[in-house]
């Protein structure tokens, strides 16, 4: 071990060198008047921000280079309060640093362990109180006080019960029926096939029943994204092919990794990305995750016509839309 | 006596009669600060917090967490008339309607990013100087409780305006509580009222956010400066600083006046900040809804690199008797980190175990003196940096015109090879350092000086280090590995071998290092040359 080698020996602390305002009055006044027109510039800068909460139009804008059209009356407000915090703080810090003792001091340090009589009497007290209150003795007492102490802790746990209500499965319901209208989000129309060209994406909704109110909550759930490509370039099972509509396609507009709205659609390779965690689906196989975090491909909401010509929802989603929890099957 | 110090000495005399305090302040105005510019870091937090309080006062007295739906009917034309919840409208009332508003709106928010980056860096000073070490482990437990307290606060406090932005932010959030296993979607219907987004959930987080956090880090600052003053400062190694004592300048009046003045310093830039540089423009982003999103979302730094391990996280998920298992939630937002914070909060005891060391250090590390964990903290800050990059995926793409894909899948290989990387390289560059002291003092600084001498030979003259700065390059313990032992004095078997082998290991890599120079070494020198 190298330690047991002598080391060098500590030279000790060096002798104090004196700043030039220590030992040159000139040098000291200088410091002394650059503190107190440090200390005048703060002053300045509250009469600007004074000036500007009292007299520059809110709505008035000035051009600065590099930050562009910039409103005046905040500007105002913010260097002003900058310069009066920043005139105290350099001025108290050169205070400091120039004017006030820069002699370096020595203190002891003492090890944090108490000296062995006090921890010694510190554990025979303890024991004496302990002994006092005779817990070793009455072990009724003690285990009733467990008992009670540990029952006592479920009561506000309880009480946070109304926090919510119970999922039950509302998770797994949409507002989407069988015969539910699509509508555009917004605008809330009705849509017909044709209202879509070959390449276009449209947000819709399903269609409010009298007097309900759509709220964000239903907006969560709901959304759905239209994509309308060829029909021979779907590559979709029987099945999933009967849930298009000539060459319409509706998926939940809600990310299956985090819930994201998976708002952009690349028009030449038939992708939708969820610019959250850019999990990647393909449109012409059902949405099938091709990159990304996501492990689910987006539930596809089967849609045909009604009498009227208009969009509208074979079924519900087989499907829970959102991404996953623990119940979900 | 002048009339002014009678009257001070009165007031003095008023308060000593009935608190006893003349005693204390006497001994902790001479208290003996070190001084470092490292040991500001912790400063700028301490004084980012004081300003949050200050500036999220402000912002209560206008802001409203309701998420009741209201008309947009302010001064800010391109959302009139819009429907939106009141977080929002409040909130753009602030920014546009509310003299200065914007103003402690942009402080708030800097502040909030100043003072998570100085809690960070804060702790990698303590982290790389070995400032933890006993009798410290307590402070960095809590000052890790303070850094997990930080990063929640600063993300509710980004969420409560309710828009676009934020309530993607608190969908994802929303999406982690309900990936925990078994109690998830419970849990995740007590916290926001029912399913998301609920209308409940604002205010609720604003509760916690103004009153519950910042209390209990108001509480923990308070201990954690407490036992700062208590334990006395570390400070750096140098010339006639030893574990037994403290070498600085007195509280009264030098670190009053440059402490104090900091904290000006610290609201100034906070100010200018606020004043010159828009952040979260949140009128840009329009109202939350469900169905819609902002395109290149981001998080605020601090939470990036957890956005980032979730976006490369690959997409497993496990389906089995009904259930599902979100391994591509669960393992980048909670298992990695909680084992990140867990692992940090215990450094101190793994280090000791490792070193044996159960002794008080109050004579800071110089970084390279310590190879192997200067190495683990560096490959720390790559795991971070690389996942933070993948945070930023989209933007990269779109800055730099790279494929997403390719970032993702470099960032997915990069997380696991360039940390041990960045372990051995920054171990290696420790021992190289180590090296080059050790030439130092043995041999002086090369001066550049080339001499000819009488034969015809150049040779480059070296000057001899001071004392001083030999001293410096020389203080350090060199401590050896931990002897394995396997069967004690009388025969018996260790009955921890596994454990004593694993520590003999650990210790043995914790040790390699240069030899450092000694006093003989120098002897022996100084012999050859005459």
């Amino acid at each position: 071990m190298s330690n047991e080698l002598a080391p060098l020996s500590d030279p000790g602390l060096p002798a104090h060198v004196h700043r030039k305002a220590d030992i040159d009055p000139v040098a000291e006044k200088r410091a002394e008047q650059q503190v107190a027109v440090l200390f005048a510039i703060s002053a300045f800068g509250t009469l600007l921000f004074i000036y500007s909460y009292l007299f520059i139009d809110t709505e008035s804008f000035v051009f600065i280079p590099v930050m562009g059209n910039t409103n005046a009356h905040q500007l105002g407000l913010g260097m002003g309060l900058a310069i009066a915090l920043l005139g105290i703080g350099f001025g108290a810090v050169h205070w400091a640093k120039t004017l006030m003792s820069d002699t370096e001091v020595i203190a002891e340090r003492h090890e944090m362990r108490s000296e062995d009589a006090d921890r010694d009497a510190f554990v025979a007290s303890v024991k004496e109180r302990s002994e006092v209150a005779g817990l070793g003795r009455r072990s009724l007492i003690k285990r009733t006080l467990g008992l009670s102490v540990g029952l006592v802790g479920i009561s506000p746990i309880l009480l946070l019960g109304d926090l919510g209500p119970l999922p039950g499965k509302s998770l797994e319901e949409t507002n989407w029926r069988r015969g539910t209208r699509l509508v555009t989000d917004p605008g809330d129309r009705p849509i017909k096939p044709a209202d879509l060209e070959v390449g276009a994406v449209a947000q819709v909704l399903p269609e409010l029943r009298p007097g309900q109110k759509r709220t964000l909550n239903d907006i969560a759930k709901d959304a759905v994204l239209l994509i309308r490509l060829r029909t021979e370039e779907f590559q979709l099972d029987a099945e999933r092919l009967s849930w298009t509509y000539e060459g319409i396609i509706a998926f939940s507009k809600i990310c299956s990794h985090m819930g994201c709205a998976v708002a952009l659609y690349e028009q030449t390779t038939k992708h939708l990305l969820c610019p959250c965690h850019q999990s990647t689906f393909d449109v012409t196989r059902a949405a099938k995750v091709i990159f990304g975090p996501s492990a689910r491909p987006l539930p596809q909401l089967a849609i045909t016509v009604d009498a009227d010509g208009n969009l509208m929802a074979q079924k519900p989603f087989n499907e829970a839309v959102g991404p996953s929890y623990w119940e979900r099957s | 006596m002048s009339a002014k110090e009678r009257v001070a000495g009165n007031v003095a005399n008023y308060v000593d009669e009935r608190t006893g305090s003349a005693k204390w302040l006497k001994k902790n105005l001479n208290k003996v600060f070190p001084d470092h510019w490292s040991f500001m870091l912790g400063e700028i937090a301490l004084y980012s917090f004081v300003i949050l309080l200050l500036s999220g006062t402000f912002l209560t007295f206008w802001f409203d967490p309701s998420m009741e739906h209201v008309v947009y009917k302010g001064s800010y034309q391109p959302l009139k008339d819009v429907e939106m919840s009141a977080a929002y409208a409040s909130a753009l009332n602030i920014s546009f309607d509310v003299r200065g508003g914007l103003l402690m709106r942009q402080i708030h928010h800097w502040a909030a990013l100043i003072f998570i980056a100085a809690i960070v860096v804060h702790l990698l000073r303590v982290f790389f100087t070995g400032a933890f070490r006993k009798p410290r482990e307590f402070n960095w437990i809590l000052g890790v409780g303070l850094l997990t307290l930080a990063i929640v606060e600063g993300f509710l406090g980004y969420s409560l305006p309710d828009d676009l932005l934020s309530g993607t932010g608190v969908r994802i959030a929303h999406a982690i509580i309900q990936a925990i296993p078994v109690v998830g979607t419970y849990l995740s219907f007590f916290a926001f009222g029912g399913a998301f987004p609920s209308e409940i959930f604002i205010p609720r987080i604003y509760v916690v956010h103004i009153l519950l956090i910042p209390g209990i880090m108001l509480a923990l600052i308070t201990v954690h400066l407490m036992l700062v003053w208590y334990q006395k400062h570390t400070q750096y190694p140098g010339p006639g600083r030893t574990e037994k004592n403290v070498v600085g300048y007195p509280l009264m009046p030098v670190y009053m006046a440059k402490a104090g003045g900091f904290f000006f310093i610290v609201f100034g830039v906070t100010a200018l900040l606020g004043a010159t540089a828009s952040i979260n423009p949140l009128w840009l982003y329009g109202p939350y809804t469900p169905g819609q999103v902002t395109a290149g979302s981001q998080p605020d730094w601090y939470m990036g690199w957890l956005d980032g391990l979730v976006r490369m996280a690959p997409p497993w998920e496990t389906y089995a008797f009904g259930y599902t298992i979100s391994w591509n939630i669960l393992i980048p937002a909670l298992i990695v980190p909680g084992i990140i914070f867990t692992g940090m909060a215990l450094y101190p005891f793994i280090e000791s175990w490792i070193t044996g060391d159960k002794r008080e250090h109050h004579i800071l590390d110089r970084p390279r003196n310590v190879p192997n964990r200067t190495a683990l903290g560096a490959m720390s800050i790559t795991f971070i940096i690389v996942s933070l990059i993948n945070g930023g995926n989209d933007l990269i793409a779109t800055h730099f015109d790279l494929s997403i894909n390719q970032i993702m899948w470099g960032t997915r290989i990069g997380i696991i090879v360039l940390p041990p990387l960045a372990f051995v390289i920054t171990k290696r560059i420790c021992l190289s350092l180590q090296r080059a002291d050790r030439e130092l003092v043995l041999h002086g600084r090369e001066t550049g000086r080339l001499v000819m001498l009488p034969h015809g030979e150049f040779v480059e003259v070296h000057e001899e280090l001071t004392p001083e700065k030999k001293w410096l390059l020389t203080q350090h313990e060199q401590a050896a590995p931990i002897e394995l032992e396997l069967v004690d004095q009388a025969g018996v078997r260790n009955p921890k071998t596994f454990r004593a082998k694993l520590q003999a290991r650990f210790s043995a890599a914790n040790a390699e290092a240069v030899a450092k120079p000694t006093a003989q070494d120098l002897k022996q020198l100084e012999n050859e040359h005459h």
